[in-house]
């Protein structure tokens, strides 16, 4: 449907985009995925002919964008980061020049404009000047401009942004709705969404692609799978060499909480497998009491973090970070388990638990 | 291109800005036609057209400042751009809607030659040759504004340009009379300019040996031309200035000639204009 090869855009001495290659194919939901300047919308400008590459090639359909200008253009339904509106006109007078500029034939011109404005729900506001709609009014005015005509793909540029919890919510629902008919691009920030919405995630970083796969295939692909975290009490060589004993175990690292005299302990788990229960059995034997647990799965926000930061490495930092939430909202889970475990020497040293 | 050309010309018409263009024109002409024809009693109609000119001064910035400049201010560049249309719809289609704002007073003008029938003989021919020629004027008038406009996103820069190009060209006659005819000073010009366009030339790609070839070339013929012939030279600077002379090309009509190389110089002028416009939204695409 899209071929991207070698795509390189320049600023003077910037690069913004470089040599960016991947493949769109027909009726799934791309997402693109990436921080702040990595070249997202330069990308989305380039696919649409808004602007020209420096170097590469962009094939819509088998048309070059830059060749066949027009040919190409006419596949594509664009909104891009701010809806291209004329203030002065009304929607529906926006609506009717959208579909003459995408030469919509007249027969068609005026059931299409209302399918599409019905899609989108803004037929109630069809007489209203365009500057005096709210924000979401006018980010669906600009995406029922690039519904219309029905273009095979259709790309958003951050079709979310600046709406309110609900209209996220249903612009999300449409664009997975657009899946049946068309084929969506759309960049974001946000990781949530991108999970939610695509099929497909490319996330780039500084103009490159530093990765493509599906939003589940690239959270089971990162480094370190998943692990478990815990919190022990008790000797540390003892825990160790009861933990390490256990089948599937890859790693485990301890480190000491002064605070709570206990021992924070990750292990590092193969893919696949629920080592808990053993954990739970050899840590009773060894006579060392679980005061927590908990799954750690490596989310889509943590192969995001790791991808775009390049250089620090998810070692050190990331993972102490990981910890850091859990101590925080601890005493009350500590309690319940606790009470669950029914080890009464552990009320004493639980100094929150008694005050609460 | 009929998409944009109704989508702008309705927008003229629905704001004031084409309303303002039309009063502007219309009450000027109203004045000139009541001095020079009502109490004056002249018969002829180009006197009215040929004293009207500077309308356009402040007319033509008015109308032509936001066509483009504003598109880009506001991105809506982006869906015209992203549309199945080229560039030359978009421009053109822009252009003719502006002509066709600056059409309606021309239209209304075309009346008083009859309102002037009813108080004696006039000339018909040479009232309408002179209509004519002030609604070329126009026209080339406006795509100098369109180029103008598509050279930055702030509609008042787009403005101040357009003036001060068509207040330039206005005054050509007189400023062209400022330089010396001599063929010595014209040579000196010439050679300065060719400095100027090698200069302008290493701007544009950066590399000094070619830049300096150019210019060398460029002197070297001069120099020798000026040794085997130097009369050539001779009001030089004017031939080269009176390209620019818009205002005497537009005399030509309001002295009653059908001047068809005047028709040909105008179409001309607005062919350039546009062309360089559309070059110029190709140039920031690839930027």
């Amino acid at each position: 449907m899209i071929e991207v090869s070698n795509l390189v855009k320049k600023y003077g001495n910037h690069t913004a985009v470089d040599h960016l290659s991947f493949q769109i194919e027909k009726g799934k939901i791309y997402g693109f995925l990436g921080p702040n300047g990595a070249g997202k919308s330069t990308t989305m400008n380039m696919i649409t002919g808004y602007i020209a590459s420096t170097e590469g090639k962009v094939m819509i359909d088998g048309h070059d964008i830059l060749e066949e200008p027009e040919a190409a253009k006419k596949c594509i339904g664009y909104l891009p980061e701010m809806p291209p509106l004329y203030f002065d006109m009304t929607v529906l007078e926006y609506m009717k020049f959208a579909a003459d500029l995408k030469k919509i034939p007249r027969n068609q011109k005026d059931k299409q404009i209302k399918e599409v404005m019905d899609m989108v729900k803004i037929t109630d506001m069809k007489d209203r000047l365009i500057k005096n709609l709210s924000k979401g009014y006018r980010q669906r005015v600009g995406l029922a401009q690039a519904i219309l005509g029905y273009p095979e793909v259709i790309i958003l540029d951050e079709p979310t942004g600046g709406l309110d919890p609900k209209q996220i919510i249903e612009i999300r629902d449409l664009i997975k709705g657009l899946k049946q008919k068309h084929t969506v691009i759309l960049s974001s920030h946000i990781l949530s969404e991108v999970r939610a919405v695509c099929d497909y995630v490319l996330i780039i970083s500084h103009g490159k692609l530093v990765a493509s796969d599906t939003p589940d295939n690239l959270e089971r692909l990162a480094a370190g799978s998943n692990s478990l975290l815990m919190k022990i009490k008790g000797e540390k060589d003892t825990i160790r060499k009861a933990l390490e004993t256990i089948e599937g175990v890859t790693g485990v690292e301890m480190s000491y909480d002064s605070d709570e005299k206990l021992w924070k302990t990750k292990l590092s788990i193969q893919e696949n497998v629920d080592i808990r229960e053993k954990v739970f059995y050899a840590m009773a034997k060894a006579n060392c009491p679980i005061y927590e647990m908990q799954v750690k799965r490596v989310s889509l926000e943590d192969v995001f973090l790791e991808l775009t930061e390049g250089e620090k490495k998810s070692a050190g930092k990331p993972e102490s970070s990981q910890w850091k939430p859990v101590e925080d909202r601890s005493s009350e889970e500590e309690k319940t388990q606790e009470e669950k475990n029914g080890e009464p020497e552990k009320a004493s040293d639980e100094k929150e638990g008694d005050q609460s | 291109m009929t998409a944009i050309f109704k989508r702008e010309l309705k927008s003229y018409l629905t704001s004031m800005v084409g309303y303002l263009f039309i009063f502007f024109v219309l009450v000027l002409t109203g004045i000139y036609f009541s001095a020079y024809q009502l109490s004056g009693g002249y018969s002829k109609f180009e006197t009215t057209l040929s004293a009207l000119t500077f309308v356009f001064l402040i007319g033509v910035p008015i109308l032509s400042m936001r066509v483009l400049a504003e598109e880009r201010k506001q991105k809506t560049d982006q869906l015209l751009l992203t549309a199945p249309v080229s560039v030359w719809d978009i421009v053109f289609g822009k252009y003719l809607a502006l002509v066709a704002v600056f059409a309606i007073p021309v239209v209304i003008m075309c009346v008083y030659p009859l309102i002037m029938s009813k108080f004696g003989t006039i000339s018909y021919d040479s009232a309408y040759t002179g209509i004519l020629g002030f609604f070329l004027l126009g026209c080339a008038n406006l795509a100098i504004g369109v180029f103008m406009s598509a050279l930055t996103e702030s509609q008042v820069i787009a403005a101040v340009l357009t003036f001060v190009f068509l207040f330039a060209f206005y005054m050509m006659n007189g400023i062209s009379s400022f330089f010396s005819q001599t063929s010595m000073s014209t040579a000196v010009a010439f050679g300065l300019l060719i400095v100027a366009i090698a200069i302008i030339i290493y701007t544009m790609i950066k590399n000094v040996l070619i830049s300096v070839v150019i210019g060398a070339v460029g002197e070297i013929a001069l120099v020798i031309v000026y040794v085997v012939k130097s009369s050539i030279f001779q009001g030089g600077i004017q031939k080269v200035l009176n390209v620019f002379n818009l205002s005497g090309h537009y005399d030509n009509f309001t002295n009653g000639v059908f001047d068809v190389t005047g028709i040909v110089y105008f179409i001309s002028v607005i062919a350039i204009c546009l062309f360089l416009t559309m070059q110029s939204i190709q140039k920031r695409r690839w930027n």
